[in-house]
């Protein structure tokens, strides 16, 4: 676990070459690791719960196809995305070559580019480097995205990478360790428990999500991804998310434009 | 070249890093680079942020109409009711994440127990 602080030392080292004071510095390192803490803290929220049940289930859906204990925790970690997850789990199983499999992983994953894109200007601070970015847009998937969206107004721009920094990994590495746990232990719950569980994680997206929008776009933008969506399904199933999302991009840019436009004239 | 194909300890590693990981993160870094370009523009931004939430609005559409596992087994007028009365819980009730989830299970619950 000394990753995490060590992260954290080297962007206020990268901010110390600006601002010369030393105690000014400390000062900063304290404040950063104090974020990074609260980041650390949101593993007990409601969300996390609901993230960490949605991986009760998927651990034995690994023990049930094969995938080792220490297999399927890796992937938690090093994926860090659970519909790939199940995607190459699946092609597994079926017997896909490296390169089917990776394809297939790659068009489920694809989703992650516009929600990443949506994040980074929020996450990021005036000074923030690339390269700090490119090392927690790792962290970056659904949970994690729409508790970001909701907190991160709370929270001083300056401070919002170490506070992700802490949710982040925080979340990664405690899911890695719960998918490990209750395969180790083989957990078994009867079918309706799983039913009863699967159906928190929709609904903690559909609350936060409405509850984190900002101005009525994201409610345009909610509203006719979840109407469009079973239209899409059923024409391109292969691509049913990423259609999704760009069919629902371009009602809601009409919608802001017409907006706009009503209000010009009024 | 499967998940089969070499018997070493090694391999299901490096099948998940090349597999699953790569073409994961490279979507990750792909959307630093275009999230790095639409800072000043707030159109772009708006957009951006759109086509995002709309893509989440479908994934949250995927798991209620969609599921996998045991919830398939499941009426979808039962899992559509459930979240419609989630929701409504959440925005007459003082919009608690937690309101709604009840909300919403305990009408799954008691359609799962008496169908």
């Amino acid at each position: 676990m000394l990753a995490p602080p060590l992260r954290v030392i080297d962007d206020g080292m990268a901010d110390s070459a600006l601002s010369p004071p030393q105690d000014q510095d400390d000062d900063d390192l304290k404040t950063r690791f104090s974020w990074f803490l609260s980041g650390v803290s949101g593993i007990i929220s409601v969300p996390a719960f609901i993230l960490m049940t949605a991986h009760v289930g998927f651990a034995g859906f690994a023990s049930e196809n094969g995938v080792s204990l220490l297999q399927a925790s890796f992937m938690v970690a090093t994926i860090w995305a659970l519909p790939a997850n199940i995607v190459l789990i699946g092609a597994i199983s079926g017997g896909y070559s490296l390169v089917g499999a990776a394809i297939a992983v790659a068009l489920s994953s694809i989703r992650l580019m516009p929600m990443v894109a949506a994040f980074i200007p929020e996450l990021r601070g005036p000074k923030t480097r690339k390269i700090t970015l490119l090392l927690l847009c790792h962290f970056i998937a659904v949970t994690a995205w729409v508790m970001g969206m909701e907190r991160f107004q709370h929270i001083p721009r300056n401070m919002r990478t170490s506070y992700f920094a802490g949710l982040g990994m925080t979340l990664t590495l405690t899911n890695s360790l719960v998918v490990a746990l209750v395969y180790f232990l083989s957990t078994d719950f009867p079918p309706i428990v799983f039913a009863a569980l699967f159906f928190l994680t929709p609904m903690y997206f559909l609350t936060s999500l409405w509850g984190s929008a900002r101005d009525r776009s994201i409610h345009v933008a909610m509203v006719s991804g979840l109407l469009l969506f079973p239209l899409i399904h059923h024409l391109a199933p292969a691509y049913d998310l990423l259609l999704t999302g760009f069919a629902g991009g371009i009602v809601t840019m009409a919608y802001v434009r017409w907006a706009k436009a009503r209000g010009q004239a009024a | 070249m499967t998940w089969h194909s070499l018997t070493d300890w090694w391999w299901p590693y490096l099948f998940i890093l090349l597999a699953g990981w790569l073409p994961t993160d490279i979507w990750r870094y792909l959307g630093v680079l275009i999230g790095g370009r639409v800072r000043e523009d707030l159109e772009a931004l708006i957009a951006v942020r759109a086509v995002a939430t709309a893509l989440v609005a479908g994934v949250i559409a995927q798991l209620i109409l969609y599921p996998s596992g045991s919830l398939a087994e499941s009426s979808v007028f039962l899992r559509i009711g459930a979240a419609a009365v989630g929701f409504v819980a959440y925005l007459r009730l003082g919009r608690h994440v937690i309101v709604s989830v009840i909300a919403a299970e305990i009408v799954l619950i008691a359609g799962l127990l008496f169908s």
